[in-house]
């Protein structure tokens, strides 16, 4: 069988805020086969977020990683040099945010900031990245696309910006998308066809899915697997199906419970 | 004798357009009805834009409707007097969705939770604090926390927070705007309880705004779906989700994630062609009407 695309072991995140130590993410594993999606499921501060952080060791001020490896593509993302890591984010791995709104530069064009993650990366010309913008903006399914590389971010809607950010991190093709909870801050109708979208974008370029949210419901929807994080540590991991139909413990039995209309199943 | 009545309320915003454009209408609020009976928990569902927040600012008048009536306990409360407003919001509480922007950073939970009371001029120092005690102890807030800040507490405790305030004045009917859209779906889950247990408690009647469809079903006896404006669909709880009749229902209901990954939700695309949309709501059953 293929080695995973992302093997993360033993992942450790401290924040040292002296005197005081808070233990982030706690010994944290998981694996990601290649076009295959993992849930990382939890509350807010169980460290979901903050193990997408140390992947792409973007971690805020305080924070570093004490233990652990961090396998992408056979190379271990905790060793690298910062200038390497910089070759990784964006272009082998990419991310997107709950918030668009801010995510998003207010001030430019939303083709500026598409073309801006292509230039980054790789020497384009002008014309060439032009058409790939218009290239990815239909990819995201925005009608129009010639014209709406000329707005702003305010002059799109909130489905219209997420996919805005989703053509910025797919602008290099990455193999691994980080979804942080992608979809939250969005209507139910919207947010339907945002994960319709992924999951469509998903299979044409293979990528493999890390999608972070406290849903169950987008979890049943669009993962393969689920691991369960409780402060800080994962408590419960396996196949969707497993997880959802027998969770063995009792903090994923009470986040399922929370599920409205979970009595369905 | 039912709580609320809204009688073709309408509330249009003029956006002027500079010297040379006519103002631009917006039509957020296009001349709804619904009656809310006495202990009722009563969901009015809609996307963002579909005018459901501003119905109910409309209703507590945060909001001057354009026309329209709002009958509370049988008088219209949008021929009240100022003062007599005020009396009225004794009776009639809201609940916002974010609790950071709606609570004071600047004051302790304990004079927040006490301030309706204190604007109202009601009771003695003594009772009042001991209202505000009562209060933490209903919404199940730890009473040692009363000189703590808004940004001391968790997201779920300052939701409770505004609950024991909008429930200072003992009112019959809260507006819930919103009240659980922010929190962790667990958390949703101990909100929602304690807005259930309240209910029966204290004999409380709702008006429980919400986008999530899967919330409205499990605690709202009737529901109100807006599209644009307008209700294009309201009936029973379980009849409107198994037999719904609007294209806008059904598009919204399909939308909802379903939790078997064998049996995936099959989106339904809105076609705004597809349907009238000045149609009048129709009885379709005792307890069932559609726009269609």
């Amino acid at each position: 069988m293929d080695k995973p695309l992302l093997e993360v072991e033993h992942l450790t995140i401290v924040f040292e805020h002296a005197p005081k130590k808070i233990i982030a993410v706690n010994d944290v594993s998981f694996s990601i086969p290649r076009g295959k999606t993992l849930g990382l499921v939890g509350e807010s501060g169980s460290g979901k977020s903050m193990t997408a952080f140390g992947i792409l060791r973007l971690l805020p001020s305080g924070g570093r990683i004490t233990t652990g490896t961090v396998r992408f593509n056979g190379y271990d993302l905790t060793t690298l040099a910062e200038s390497e890591m910089q070759e990784v984010r964006g272009a082998k791995i990419s991310l997107i945010f709950q918030e668009p709104i801010i995510a998003l530069n207010p001030t430019m064009q939303v083709g500026k900031q598409i073309s801006e993650a292509l230039t980054v990366h790789h020497k384009v010309s002008r014309t060439v990245a032009q058409a790939r913008v218009v290239e990815l903006l239909e990819a995201v399914r925005i009608p129009n696309a010639i014209d709406r590389a000329k707005d702003y971010p305010h002059q799109l809607s909130g489905g219209m910006r997420q996919r805005v950010m989703i053509a910025i991190a797919l602008a290099c093709r990455p193999s691994l998308l980080i979804a942080d909870e992608p979809t939250t801050a969005l209507d139910m109708t919207i947010q339907a066809e945002v994960l319709d979208l992924l999951r469509e974008l998903r299979a044409t370029y293979n990528l493999s899915l890390l999608l972070i949210t406290h849903d169950f419901g987008v979890i049943a929807e669009m993962a393969d697997y689920v691991a369960v994080m409780y402060q800080g540590q994962i408590v419960e991991q396996g196949s969707v199906r497993k997880i959802l139909r027998q969770p063995l413990h009792a903090y994923t039995r009470s986040l399922l419970e929370a599920v409205p209309g979970h009595s369905w199943i | 004798m039912p709580v609320l009545e809204v009688h073709n309320l309408v509330k249009h915003f003029i956006r002027p357009q500079g010297f040379w454009k006519k103002a631009d209408v917006i039509r957020a609020v296009d001349g709804i009805s619904f009656t809310i009976e006495e202990g009722e928990m009563f969901g009015l569902v809609g996307e963002s834009g579909s005018g459901k927040s501003t119905t109910g600012r409309c209703i507590l008048r945060l909001l001057e409707p354009t026309t329209g009536k709002v009958m509370f306990k049988g008088e219209n409360v949008l021929d009240f007097s100022p003062e007599r407003m005020r009396q009225a919001r004794r009776e009639m509480q809201i609940v916002f969705q974010d609790p950071v922007s709606s609570l004071n950073p600047r004051m302790r939970a304990s004079a927040i939770v006490e301030e309706p009371l204190v604007i109202h001029n009601l009771g003695s120092r003594d009772s009042r604090y001991n209202r505000v005690q009562e209060l933490f102890q209903l919404v199940g807030l730890n009473p040692d926390h009363l000189l703590r800040y808004p940004h001391q507490f968790s997201g779920g405790q300052r939701q409770r927070l505004g609950i024991a305030r909008a429930l200072a004045l003992n009112p019959a009917f809260i507006i819930a705007d919103e009240a659980v859209s922010a929190l962790d779906m667990s958390i949703q889950a101990q909100i929602i309880n304690l807005l259930i247990d309240l209910q029966r408690q204290l004999n409380l009647t709702y008006l429980f705004i919400a986008h999530d469809l899967r919330l409205v079903e499990h605690i709202c006896t009737r529901v109100a779906v807006m599209y644009l404006g307008r209700i294009v669909e309201m009936g029973k709880t379980n009849v409107l989700f198994q037999a719904s009749r609007h294209p806008y229902t059904q598009a919204l209901l399909s939308a909802v994630p379903s939790l078997d990954p064998d049996s995936p939700r099959k989106r339904i695309n809105l076609d705004p062609m597809s349907f009238n949309k000045d149609a009048p709501l129709r009885k379709i059953s005792d307890s069932h009407w559609a726009a269609i």
